[in-house]
């Protein structure tokens, strides 16, 4: 269902977390990426990292959770992120957006979504913008 | 080392059955509890979704990541795009993926030393033909090992 938004819109936060190993795990056998520095500590040590970390399409999905409740699963058209800070075990991590922009393109309304995950330290984890089809 | 004849390089088409089940367990791991990937019998794909073509899907000559030969103990990803034109395809679907280098340029970084970007971009194509969806990634090979900098 198409959401009515204009410029300036924002949805309420969400905080996802704190993020378990598990949560890490999980995305990772989900995805197929398993990359051992997400889940196997002396791997992640080894390579110079304080231990396992997450991997960077984790909080990209749950910012794209965020974003399509918002505004709609069906009427995304593009999903964009920048990865930032990385993210660890324990972070709690914030969803937020708003939108930037609104323009007609092949007879639909498009909305341009600015989208931010940030982690409880206040660093960002990941910079993100998004458009859907709105109302 | 990045080897910059990459450029342009074009990996085999491969296949991509979208499926329900796998779409629940990714919608599971993105903590979402949208009906339109749960309850839908054949749901939409979340928006990172096509990510798991290419860690299950894209292998051998359709994996072109591995002609870049980046020096993977200092490659991070930098980002991820998804464009969908139109709703996003749905379980049931076979779409046919196909990926490119796209881009390769160099940048200093802030802390001194070279980094070489690289795009893949993968198309995919319904069963008709028709373009539904791009992934675009960008990876960076740093001038260090990326472990210690945290």
């Amino acid at each position: 269902m198409k959401a009515s938004v204009a410029v300036g819109s924002t949805a309420p936060p969400r905080t996802f977390g704190p993020i378990t190993l598990t949560d890490i795990v999980r995305y990772q056998g989900a995805s197929g990426d398993m990359n051992p520095y997400h889940h196997d500590h002396e791997r992640a040590r080894a390579a110079g990292f304080p231990g396992a970390f997450a991997v960077g399409m984790l909080p990209a999905g749950l910012v794209a959770t965020f974003a399509t409740d918002w505004l709609g699963p069906d009427e995304i058209r593009r999903f964009a992120v920048r990865f930032k800070e990385q993210v660890w075990p324990g972070d709690e991590l914030t969803c937020r957006g708003a939108i930037t922009e609104i323009s007609e393109r092949d007879g639909e309304r498009i909305a341009t979504v600015a989208l931010q995950c940030v982690r409880q330290t206040g660093g960002v984890a990941i910079d993100g913008t998004a458009e859907f089809v709105v109302e | 080392m990045v080897d910059r004849s990459a450029l342009g390089f074009e990996g085999t088409p491969f296949e991509f059955p979208v499926e329900r089940g796998k779409i629940r367990e990714f919608a599971r791991a993105t903590m979402s509890d949208a009906p339109e990937y749960l309850e839908d019998r054949e749901p939409i794909i979340p928006p990172t979704f096509l990510t798991v073509a290419s860690w299950f899907w894209q292998e051998g000559t359709a994996d072109v990541a591995s002609r870049i030969d980046a020096d993977l103990s200092r490659v991070l990803h930098a980002g991820q795009e998804y464009v969908f034109h139109g709703p996003p395809p749905r379980a049931g679907q076979t779409l046919t993926g196909t990926a490119k280098v796209t881009e390769l340029y160099e940048k200093e970084g802030r802390k001194g030393g070279t980094m070489t970007f690289f795009v893949t971009t993968t198309e995919f194509r319904d069963e008709a033909g028709n373009l539904v969806a791009e992934a675009r990634t960008t990876g960076v090979e740093t001038a260090k090992a990326v472990g210690g900098e945290e």
